[in-house]
């Protein structure tokens, strides 16, 4: 066998760093979860159990978990259609020429350089100029157009959007048009050639910007801080919890929802495989 | 194949133009295509030739002309009204589909049931020799029979007219040949009218019924083969289609076969310079240089080359029969 130079070794080296690094943070939440009814926020572990699990589920905290925790999955699951919707519908726009195609996308790519947290002020500040708007019109009981829908589901789309639009400009870039046009030759109609022979082929990147729409709003802090409205999602519940709680709970919640994160990207990646296993046995009649 | 085979149609463009801005692709084109026959459009890269096909086939449109299919004006059709059905270059085969769904897939857009669709797309994969591959993904096929699905996807349509766009240029040699001879007997057995792009004079030469000459956006010569290349009308027919030498002549231009020169030291004939010899087997390329630069390239049968055996550096004289001069245009 050839022997491995220095370079391998360092290269090696800085590759497992970077792992650690990158997962050691999660796998000691994830350990730490773990502890006894008597151990703190810190290392030693004194003893195992699922004593803070336990403690996570019974409530009787300060806050509702349960209620952010639902309230999180439902926007981000908003968030995700949404997300996949307008990107795919833009990356077809945005393969022909589009009138101010390159100042729309500027737009929208600049609220990824804008810092986020100016974004969320500005979403807060615009929503109340509008409430300022409704109230001088004189609608009675007026109170907010901010909330979790308006505001919170805004300020997500700002943050999955641009992501979503860039991911569909790459796998447009890639794709072959003469398909289309051989689609349309053969007969199809604009939308049976986007339904039978577009969709299909891009249908892994679809899910794909559906997992990073979710997992992008699932764990949303700074642009949820101003424009969420009177109620929280899960990451500003755990900021709340990071300032009180002095117990290893906030640990156990940590391990939760991160393990909600896996479970939606592992069930993704087994319905990507059904599918195509589906497509090879039956040939492409899916759905039809 | 119906009993009734669809029949081929006639394609005539009458003076059609297309600019891109500035740029003319292509400058008031006539072209009559005879239905059932086989029409090559012949010509370098930017000749227009595939633009004409993609105005044919409708997924180009015409900036003044019309395009007419017998007595139809089906200039401003799409091309699914069109009753064409275009072969792209690259096939541009479903990579999401089996090879029997993607010849079904025009049939699965008219909205007919999956079984007929099925025993339909069969039939035309018999007809290419492919019945064996229908479960295939595209990827899971050579070149030649990327090809042959191809096709067999274009027919299912049952088009009174088959465009096809360089069908024989993403092919090894030897594949190639054997498409081009399979291709000439399926056009032959369904008698439906061709129009195949190609700038491989070889192929329009073993293929066309009809030869079209294309350069820079205009049709340079079109006609039989054979009429094409002893007669080309101008000195870039006489380049493109090879085998020709441009010989200034009395002001003008003539054409003179290759194999028709004679060169002999001394005697009758323009003067010329040997530069260059290449053995080719059966003949003896000669190269000879005129007075004012031309070149000239002369074919001379290897054993009347033993018989007078020249060397480079050997003045010679350059003649021909009256009978082999073409003047050019």
């Amino acid at each position: 066998m050839r022997r491995r130079g220095i370079g391998f070794w360092a290269l090696g080296a800085l590759f497992w760093a970077y792992v650690l690094f990158l997962y050691g943070p999660t796998l000691t939440i994830l350990v730490l979860s773990f502890q006894g009814p008597e151990g703190g926020l810190t290392f030693p572990m004194s003893g195992v159990s699922l004593h803070w699990f336990r403690k996570l589920f019974a409530g009787g905290g300060i806050v509702d978990i349960g209620a952010a925790f639902g309230r999180s999955m439902r926007l981000g699951l908003l968030a995700m259609a949404i997300t996949v919707v307008m990107s795919v519908a833009a990356g077809m726009a945005f393969r022909r020429r589009l009138p101010g195609g390159a100042v729309l996308l500027y737009t929208a790519i600049a609220s990824l350089i804008v810092p986020s947290i100016v974004t969320s002020l500005g979403i807060a500040l615009q929503f109340r100029l509008i409430d300022d708007l409704v109230n001088a019109w004189g609608v009675e009981d007026w109170t907010t157009a901010m909330g979790l829908y308006t505001s919170g589901l805004g300020a997500h789309l700002t943050w999955t959007l641009p992501f979503g639009l860039l991911i569909m400009f790459a796998v447009f870039n890639r794709f072959d048009g003469r398909l289309e046009e051989a689609a349309r030759d053969l007969g199809a109609t604009s939308w049976q050639s986007f339904r039978h022979v577009v969709l299909p082929i891009i249908l892994p990147s679809v899910v794909g910007i559906g997992l990073f729409g979710f997992t992008l709003s699932w764990d949303e802090l700074a642009r949820s801080s101003q424009a969420i409205g009177s109620v929280n999602t899960l990451p500003l519940e755990l900021q709340g919890l990071m300032t009180t709680v002095t117990k290893p709970d906030i640990y156990a919640l940590g391990t939760v929802t991160t393990g909600v994160s896996f479970l939606v990207i592992g069930a993704a990646l087994v319905a990507i495989r059904v599918l195509q296993a589906r497509q090879a046995r039956f040939g492409s009649d899916a759905g039809k | 194949m119906n009993e009734q085979a669809p029949r081929g149609v006639s394609v005539e463009l009458v003076k059609v133009g297309r600019s891109f801005g500035p740029a003319i692709a292509l400058d008031d084109v006539d072209l009559m295509v005879p239905a059932g026959s086989y029409c090559c459009l012949l010509g370098p890269s930017g000749c227009g030739k595939t633009t004409t096909l993609r105005i044919v086939a409708g997924h180009e449109s015409v900036s003044s002309g019309d395009v007419l299919f017998g007595a139809r004006n089906v200039t401003d059709l799409p091309p699914r009204a069109r009753g064409t059905a275009l072969m792209f270059q690259s096939y541009a085969l479903f990579p999401h589909l089996s090879v029997l769904d993607n010849v079904a897939f025009a049939l699965k857009m008219r909205g007919v049931g999956k079984q007929e669709r099925w025993a339909r797309a069969r039939e035309l994969l018999g007809v290419v020799a492919m019945q064996e591959y229908e479960a295939r993904m595209p990827a899971q096929l050579s070149g030649g029979q990327q090809q042959r699905v191809a096709l067999a996807r274009a027919l299912i349509t049952e088009p009174q007219v088959l465009l096809l766009d360089e069908p024989l240029s993403a092919l090894d040699p030897f594949l190639r040949v054997r498409m081009r001879a399979e291709l000439r007997r399926l056009q032959r057995r369904i008698g439906i009218t061709f129009i195949h792009v190609t700038h491989s004079q070889e192929e329009a030469m073993a293929l066309a019924d009809l030869v079209v000459v294309m350069n820079q956006g205009r049709i340079e010569q079109a006609g039989p083969p054979r009429e094409v290349f002893n007669r080309p009308r101008t000195a870039f027919v006489a380049g493109f289609i090879g085998g020709h030498n441009v010989i200034p002549w009395q002001g003008g231009s003539i054409a003179v076969r290759g194999d028709r020169l004679r060169l002999a030291k001394g005697g009758e004939g323009l003067a010329a310079t040997v530069a260059a010899l290449e053995y080719q087997g059966s003949f003896i390329l000669v190269t000879a240089t005129l007075a004012d630069g031309t070149e000239l390239t002369a074919q001379i049968p290897d054993d009347s080359f033993d018989a007078a055996p020249l060397a480079p550096g050997d003045a010679v004289s350059v003649g021909w029969e009256p009978e082999a001069a073409h003047a050019l245009q």
